[in-house]
């Protein structure tokens, strides 16, 4: 294909539609709607929260939006993909447990527990995306069973291996101070100390984006998102795509499950559950349609901020904490409809 | 109308190009037939596609022209007959194997996403990238101005490749379908009814990019049941009926009228007319396929 221009009877652009006006541009974006609630939520606890400004209160609320938020990035991407997994929530548990449970029933290293941990979440998400492939069963019907299973297997198996409802303490056991280094130590920044967790999601929020926007397999979780069979027809891998996407969700449940074993050194076996929606909430205030091809690393990102500034700034403003779920609620609705009627807006010719 | 003998004529003549004088054809099928269990879905059919010609395939539902395209694009094996490339014989048993020899099937549903840009659905599956190891990156520039390159050479005037192409319309989305396949370097491109959806406007922007597509030098074949649509763009028309052919011309042997009424089948108009006269069916509609009947029969 020689690089001729085009004949100059039409010319390359186009008199209709000249230009998109760039701020049409902007709010064609997915996480726009969800940046503006989080501005909104910003300055509305800045007010009524005079605390809520504290750089201490702020690298709090950062590591309440980073826990939500480091799963938020795997279940985005995720949905961009076309699916949703339900197991997430008490899959981080079952990876933080492995760890523990194995590390201290054979006294190894902790860091033995920890790569067995990586392990076993990969495998999880990738049974998941394996049966909903093989099966073509919906998501849903898919990790509702492993969500079911898996609290099943947390609470019997740390009843059977370590005698109890919660994981025995390993805060003595050799490497145990390495790992909480690495996946639970704080970073004084100025006068304030931030949890690396806060790091570790800007990371993998800025890992994730560059995949989504600048990569092949990118471009095929849009593609296999938006319209599978699509994609198949002009040779997208779309199972590996999935199953990949699975297993990306399983590498995040790893890392807050270590979090959540080295920031505490015991784990509770029940906990977790209802956790999974929190994640897939961060993710569709962010912007990502739940039926796919659409979406934004960095929105989830946003919805998970959204979460935690929800979440603390109720406590500074020092009002009753019931009333978190409702505010919770009532988030995901604004902003899904500020969603649509941006996107709508936008997207009008 | 004494079909067979224009047939065998126009046969004859087809084995030297006068365009290209060689007496070999780029694609060229030979008494090709195919039947799925005991059902006979094509039986004894015969045509060419060269470069820089349009090859039309007509006929009504049911007619064959699906599982003919299959046999083409690799994803059925003919039982009868030869199909050659470049004259050399050839039997496919994947749609890669007939994509790894040039020929690209643009399908009525189009393989496109959406909700995706127009660049990234132009390159999707073939995706150009810069650096190396697990640092490589889309070569988002480069695809950007190829994907406006290639549409520009087709003849679209494009608003912005950053559009999703869910935004076109159903004949825009149908060229870029067509300018990826030309782009992916496609020797023949098979197209499979483009203009069944689409509306008059529409289908003309179709026509003139497959026209574009045969200057190019490419050699079309194009899949369709109207004969007006198949009439202006056609080099060679092959028609089907009930899975065997009916009639094979160039252009030069056959007009419109005469392509209108082999489709149609005159007796089949009468006792149309019949049945809606009964049916106490619109006057209008009545006169309208009455003249076309004397139509048929005045040739």
């Amino acid at each position: 294909m020689t690089q001729t221009l085009a004949s100059p009877t039409r010319p390359v652009t186009d008199e209709r539609v000249a230009k998109r006006n760039p701020l049409q541009k902007l709010l064609g974006r997915p996480e726009v709607g969800a940046l503006v609630g989080a501005a909104v939520l910003f300055v509305f606890f800045s007010v009524a929260a005079p605390v809520f400004l504290q750089p201490a209160s702020l690298a709090t609320v950062l590591y309440g939006s980073s826990t939500i938020g480091i799963m938020a990035v795997g279940v985005s991407l995720l949905m961009i993909g076309g699916e949703f997994d339900l197991s997430t929530g008490v899959a981080v548990i079952s990876s933080a447990l492995t760890a523990s449970l194995f590390s201290w029933y054979f006294s190894t290293n902790v860091w033995v527990g920890v790569a067995l941990a990586l392990i076993v979440s990969l495998a999880v998400g990738f049974i998941n995306g394996w049966l909903l492939i093989k099966t073509k069963l919906p998501s849903f019907i898919i990790t509702l069973a492993t969500f079911l299973m898996l609290t099943g297997l947390n609470l019997g198996l740390t009843r059977i291996i370590g005698g109890g409802v919660s994981s025995p303490s390993i805060s003595t056991m050799d490497g145990f101070d390495s790992a909480r280094a690495i996946f639970a130590s704080s970073v004084k920044i100025g006068s304030v100390d931030v949890n690396i967790t806060v790091f570790i999601w800007i990371a993998l929020v800025a890992l994730a984006s560059w995949i989504l926007l600048r990569t092949k397999i990118g471009n095929w979780i849009f593609a296999a998102g938006g319209d599978a069979n699509a994609a198949r027809a002009v040779g997208v891998p779309v199972t590996k795509t999935k199953i990949g996407l699975f297993m990306a969700v399983g590498f995040c449940a790893w890392i807050l499950g270590m979090h959540n074993l080295f920031a505490f050194d015991a784990v509770q076996s029940g906990e977790g559950i209802g956790n999974e929606f929190l994640y897939i909430i961060a993710a569709v205030i962010g912007g990502c349609l739940l039926t796919g091809g659409y979406g934004s690393a960095v929105g989830g990102a946003i919805g998970a901020f959204i979460f935690g500034m929800a979440n603390k700034g109720i406590v500074y403003a020092q009002w009753n904490p019931d009333w978190f779920k409702f505010f919770l609620g009532l988030m995901l609705l604004l902003a899904t409809i500020v969603n649509l009627v941006v996107k709508r807006r936008a997207e009008q010719k | 109308m004494n079909a067979h003998q224009i047939d065998q004529r126009t046969l004859l003549q087809n084995e030297t190009d006068p365009l290209t004088h060689t007496p070999v054809h780029l694609l060229s099928l030979e008494k090709v037939g195919k039947n799925y269990g005991n059902i006979l879905a094509l039986s004894d059919v015969t045509m060419a596609v060269d470069n820089g010609r349009v090859t039309c395939v007509l006929g009504d539902n049911g007619a064959g022209k699906s599982t003919l395209i299959k046999i083409i694009a690799g994803l059925h094996q003919h039982d009868a007959g030869t199909l050659k490339i470049m004259g050399e014989e050839r039997k496919f048993s994947s749609p890669r194997d007939a994509l790894d020899v040039g020929i690209a099937t643009v399908y009525q549903d189009l393989a496109v996403v959406p909700l995706m840009p127009i660049w990234r659905n132009f390159f999707l599956g073939s995706e150009l990238t810069t650096g190396f190891g697990p640092f490589k990156s889309l070569d988002v520039q480069k695809m950007k101005d190829i994907t406006k390159h290639e549409l520009a050479e087709m003849g679209i005037d494009l608003r912005d490749v950053e559009q999703p192409i869910g935004q076109l319309s159903g004949g825009e989305r149908q060229c870029v379908a067509i300018a990826r396949a030309v782009y992916f370097g496609a020797k023949v491109l098979i197209l499979d009814e483009p203009t069944a959806a689409l509306g008059v406007k529409q289908s003309g922007v179709v026509l003139r990019y497959i026209l574009q597509a045969r200057d190019r030098g490419l050699g079309v074949v194009f899949i369709t049941h109207n004969p007006h649509h198949a009439f202006p763009v056609g080099d060679r028309f092959l028609l089907l009926k009930r899975g065997k052919s009916i009639g094979y011309y160039e252009k030069k042997d056959i007009t419109l009228e005469e392509l209108t009424a082999q489709m149609a089948g005159g007796a089949e108009l009468a006792e149309l007319a019949h049945e809606l006269e009964q049916l106490g069916g619109h006057s209008d509609v009545v006169a309208e396929v009455e003249s076309e009947i004397s139509k048929t029969e005045g040739n």
